[in-house]
């Protein structure tokens, strides 16, 4: 029989037993709602599975009955006798048919309308049909069913027999036909004990089959496999001394070899009862792709499962908790997040859907990631369905945060899947997982873009896991770290090039190119010195050798400074005493291969203690770090030039034109400007640096920059490279020219400010707009600027030079776009928004932002290379409250930090009134 | 556990003297500074010599740190700290006793440990007020012997300073 038919027998065979006891339960007390729930989703779990197993008169049934038990949950149907009798004969007939399924591998013949019909009489509301009386005996038909083929061939036994008789009474009836009557005779008997024998064995074969079934796995109580693996813990440390004996005697030999095998099979025992606990985690998977295969079928859908990190090994128990939900969710994904091939066709998307589920270690967690590339989550339906549901208001929704809201879809009963399918949808789905999940201490955290899919995670303590751990030592004391969260291990000395060094008291160590923070073990631990390490006697004193590890929390690395460090153990981590709970360094305590108890160190909570971030939101931390990557954009091509000293200068590629080598004998000048004939026209030539010798007859390399009908060279001395890089401006500058250094390719690299040279060539490039002259507000914290412009010259040149001056910069290539970004839920401090744009123009731009929403109070900046009155008049009626000429560098920053200090007394004075 | 509850199961056991079933308690005494204890004997699960124990940075003063029973992690508790007495001198000899509470072991570190004795239940006295108030704390009431006095200590009492 197919595995997955006699898992499913096994697990629904409990689950009805469970089922039982409830309704009884729920007779008793009709308005209990856990109670409701739980044998809803029992219900929910059985029709699920079976939908997947091809066994569809079963899901018919489970899906009724889950019908009616739904508008029990739901609070519009009450509970009756009558009604709990209707569900007790579905599922007395789920038990007939799924016996019936254990003893033949499939569905029995015949049909269940009877009972459909009642249950969906009962689920539209309508009355039963036929009495109450006449139920049980319906139900009753079925059940004499199996017993029929047994009964027809022992009915059919008696048949071979009467030649039996026949042959017997034979010689009694006469002499003349007895030669004639053995002849005859031996056939029939023959054939009598084969019948006969073909009867047992299709008795024997049917209970044998049903054993069979329920013995091929055995579930054993974890409690009885802890108490193996402690029994075998103690045997291990018994072993070892008597070992150690062993060592230290020279006779008694003839103990040696039966020592030898026992510590053998000691071994192996360990290590087998060890396997008992761990599974890799693919073992919960090898359901999903057959899952998947039959869910596109069903759907027309084109899905690709991808699965990664099978191996992962995970605690038996957790791996068991943690099916059901995994399978909930990938199915979910299937069914609500990819769409149809049709729709994705026009989504711009390829037409096969991929689900990707990834586990692996983390920082002491198991995480599950299980993403898809589908439609996202629908908010706004989500924020409907709350309010519908009077889970929120309006006015809370629009309080949160687009992640707030998607975390209703784990609350109970809610579900926003436009009509129900017998895959999912019932709401059921995503409350029993956070359920699952959370009863082993675990994490459920979702990211959703609409329109490109979700990703869940799921997190998972490593308390009952196995894990590999580095055994360290401090002040005398051992400790044990995660291997996972270990980056690399550093020896560092007191002197050399690989010593620590201190800023003000505070260990840091130059760790390639990067600065590494460092904590002391001994000092986080409040451990004195180690009585024998201050004598210098051994240890790090007299070598002044210490070890730095380098761990990783999230995305923050550093690195703990140790005295010594040892091997790596396996160990299985053992949860801490209740009373040392509090302690937030530790994650657990085990007991080593000699026996010792040992503290297990968790790099989350010294992190957390080391006051470097917030572990308990850790994802959103991560979340938001991923958010700032995407908003800092990809990588910015560069271009690497030089000039005339040896820093490498750089400049958004996007930003250059052409590249041109120039010839020098051919510039020539015109009122003290150089100019070129370049394409039919003059083009401005400047020089990088007034220093900057230009070769005497060659060609000088030049750099073209054009915007419109505007073209202007800006030579320089070299072209080195195009890179592809981030920039991230760490010290800016206040020389003209330059917006400030970067380090690009792991060298020092000035950014160029094109608006310098660009103004240099054209006075009127960009049109200047008075002088005004504001308090330059000292900025804390990193500023969110939107940029909405048109043009990726200004794009390109805007967002550096606001970058330098401490903005976060988000650009938008138009104001659609920028629409978009408020549905996701960005927020910024500042918009700053070009008024000619094709689609829309900033006017409308501000109309609509002004109109709702939740920039409706963000200050909106206008930028605009022609401002008239007119046009600063009519930008101040739609909401803009500044406006700031194209590429006026200081005048752009200063209203920007104005208008946020305005922006911020206004809402203070707002609050206070 | 409340107070109330504490006390009216005093009363009852007190009261009940005659009709609540057995007369005697068993109890595993130990000593400590001089003074006898006495422990539940059904809740002791074991008694140790000395042994080496794991120390619990940043844990309470009275953790005296962790050590493996067969094993399971045990906590070791200093009853002498818990108490507020003086430390014994260094290598002076300790002993243990195991006891469960809420499916957790404790070893409780005490001098040392003398024999099981049945106690009448007529000898039980309520601890006087006067007493330290940590003493009063983690003692559930006191025996009056021939020769000395035998305090009974409460271990969930004892352990629910550090437990929470």
């Amino acid at each position: 029989m197919d595995d997955l038919i006699v898992e499913f027998i096994t697990e629904t065979n409990e689950s009805l037993a469970a089922i039982d006891v409830q309704l009884v339960n729920l007779e008793q007390n009709p308005n209990d709602k856990n109670l409701l729930g739980s044998i809803f989703r029992l219900m929910h779990t059985i029709k699920g599975t079976c939908g997947f197993l091809g066994l569809p008169r079963l899901e018919t049934v489970a899906h009724r009955a889950e019908n009616v038990m739904g508008r029990f949950r739901d609070g519009t149907l009450e509970v009756t006798p009558d009604y709990v009798t209707l569900i007790f004969e579905s599922i007395d007939r789920i038990k007939y048919i799924i016996g019936d399924i254990e003893a033949t591998g499939k569905e029995p013949e015949g049909s269940d309308n009877d009972l459909i019909e009642k249950l969906d009489a009962v689920y539209e509301g309508k009355p039963m049909p036929g009495s109450g009386t006449a139920a049980p005996a319906q139900a009753e038909a079925p059940k004499a069913a199996p017993a029929d083929p047994l009964q027809a061939l022992w009915d059919s036994i008696p048949a071979p027999a009467d030649p039996i008789a026949a042959a017997l009474n034979a010689p009694l009836s006469g002499g003349t036909v007895a030669p004639q009557a053995p002849a005859a005779a031996p056939t029939p008997p023959a054939a009598a004990p084969v019948s006969k024998q073909a009867a047992k064995d299709g008795a024997e074969d049917h209970t044998a089959k049903e054993s069979a079934v329920s013995n091929q796995t055995l579930r054993v109580n974890v409690e009885v496999l802890e108490n193996l693996m402690t029994l075998v813990s103690e045997m291990v440390l018994t072993r070892n001394q008597l070992l150690q004996i062993m060592r230290s005697t020279t006779q008694n030999n003839e103990f040696a070899a039966p020592l030898q095998r026992l510590n053998h099979v000691v071994s192996d025992l360990q290590e087998g009862v060890m396997k008992t606990r761990m599974q890799p985690i693919g073992a919960a998977w090898s359901k999903l792709p057959r899952i998947i295969r039959d869910l596109s079928h069903e759907l027309g859908k084109k899905i690709d499962l991808v699965m990664m990190g099978e191996e992962t090994e995970l605690d038996r128990q957790v791996l068991e908790l943690i099916k059901d939900p995994l399978t909930h969710m990938v199915r979910n994904s299937g069914d609500h997040g990819i769409e149809k091939p049709a729709d994705r066709a026009m989504a711009g998307k390829p037409e096969t859907g991929k689900i990707i589920l990834r586990a692996f270690h983390e920082g002491g967690h198991i995480i599950i990631e299980i993403k898809d590339d589908g439609r996202g989550l629908n908010t706004a339906r989500i924020k409907q369905k709350a309010i519908e549901k009077g889970i929120a208001t309006a006015e809370e929704l629009a309080g949160m945060s687009n992640k707030q809201i998607h975390q209703f879809i784990f609350d109970a009963g809610f579900s926003t899947a436009e009509k129900i399918t017998s895959v999912s949808g019932r709401g059921v789905g995503m409350d029993v997982v956070r359920t699952n999940i959370e009863k082993i201490g675990g994490t459920i955290d979702l990211h959703s873009v609409e329109g490109q899919g979700s990703t869940f995670t799921i997190k998972i303590p490593l308390t009952l896991a196995i894990v590999s751990a580095l055994i360290v030592e401090s002040a005398g004391e051992r400790y044990a770290i995660p291997q996972l969260s270990v980056q690399e291990l550093v020896m560092a000395s007191d002197k050399g090039e690989n010593r620590i060094e201190h800023i003000n008291g505070t260990p840091v160590f130059r760790l390639r190119n990067h600065l590494l923070p460092l904590v002391t073990l001994q000092k986080l631990l409040k451990l004195p010195d180690a009585p024998a390490k201050a004598n210098g006697k051994n240890g790090r004193s007299n070598s002044g050798n210490r070890y730095i590890i380098v761990t990783k929390v999230g995305a923050y690395v550093f690195g703990i400074i140790v005295d010594r460090v040892f091997d790596t153990e396996e160990i299985v981590v053992k949860p801490v005493a209740k009373m040392l709970q509090d302690i937030e360094l530790f994650s657990g305590n085990t007991i080593l291969g000699d026996g010792s108890v040992i503290m297990i160190l968790d790099p989350g909570g010294i992190a957390k203690a080391t006051g470097e971030i917030s572990v308990a939101d850790t994802t959103a931390k991560d979340a938001e770090t991923e958010a700032q990557q995407a908003r800092a954009g990809t990588k910015t091509s560069l271009l690497l030039f030089s000039a005339n000293d040896a820093m490498p200068k750089a400049v958004p590629l996007s930003l250059v034109a052409r590249l041109e080598d120039v010839s020098v004998p051919k510039i020539e000048m015109s009122n003290g400007q150089m100019l070129i004939q370049y394409r039919g026209s003059l083009m401005p030539l400047l020089k990088f640096s007034d220093s900057m010798p230009l070769s005497e007859d060659g060609t000088q390399p030049t750099l073209v920059f054009s915007d419109g009908t505007r073209t202007m060279g800006l030579m320089v001395g070299q072209i080195i490279d195009i890179v592809e890089d981030y920039i991230n401006i760490q010290i800016s500058s206040d020389k003209p020219g330059f917006l400030g250094s970067a380090i690009i390719r792991g060298h020092a690299t000035e950014i160029i400010d094109v608006g310098h040279f660009l103004k240099g060539a054209y006075k009127d490039w960009f049109r200047d707009h008075g002088d005004e002259d504001f308090d330059r507000e000292d900025m804390k914290r990193a500023r969110r600027v939107l940029i909405v412009d048109d043009s990726p010259f200004f794009r390109n040149m805007l967002t550096p030079l606001l970058s330098v001056a401490g903005y976060e910069v988000t650009a938008a290539e138009n104001p659609l776009r920028a629409l978009e970004l408020e549905e996701q839920g960005e927020e910024f401090d500042v918009i700053i928004s070009d008024i000619e744009m094709p689609e829309m123009s900033g006017f409308e731009f501000a109309q609509t932002v002004r109109k709702q929403g939740r920039w409706m109070k963000t200050p909106m900046v206008a930028l605009t290379s022609h401002a008239t009155q007119n046009d600063i008049d009519r930008g101040r009626e739609v909401g803009f409250s500044k406006y700031v000429a194209k590429f006026d560098r200081d005048t752009l920053l200063t209203t920007l930090s104005q208008t946020l200090a305005e922006h911020r007394h206004g809402s203070a004075a707002g609050g206070a009134a | 556990m409340s107070l109330t509850g504490e006390v009216s199961k005093f009363r009852k056991r007190r009261a009940g003297e005659l009709d609540e079933g057995p007369q005697t308690t068993e109890f595993l005494t130990v000593v400590i500074d001089n003074q006898l204890f006495g422990i539940p004997v059904l809740q002791v699960q074991d008694v140790l010599r000395q042994q080496t124990v794991t120390r619990v940075p940043l844990a309470p003063p009275e953790v005296a740190g962790a050590l493996n029973l067969r094993g399971r992690i045990v906590t070791a508790i200093n009853v002498r700290c818990r108490l507020g007495l003086p430390d014994l001198p260094q290598g002076a000899k300790t002993m243990s006793v195991v006891v469960e509470l809420e499916h957790e072991l404790y070893s409780l570190i005490i001098d040392r440990v003398g024999d099981v004795l049945s106690m009448q239940n007529k000898d039980f006295e309520n601890v006087p007020p006067t007493l330290d108030s940590v003493w009063r704390d983690v003692a559930s009431g006191i025996f009056r012997l021939e020769n000395q006095l035998l305090i009974v200590i409460d271990v969930r009492k004892l352990l629910h300073h550090s437990v929470h």
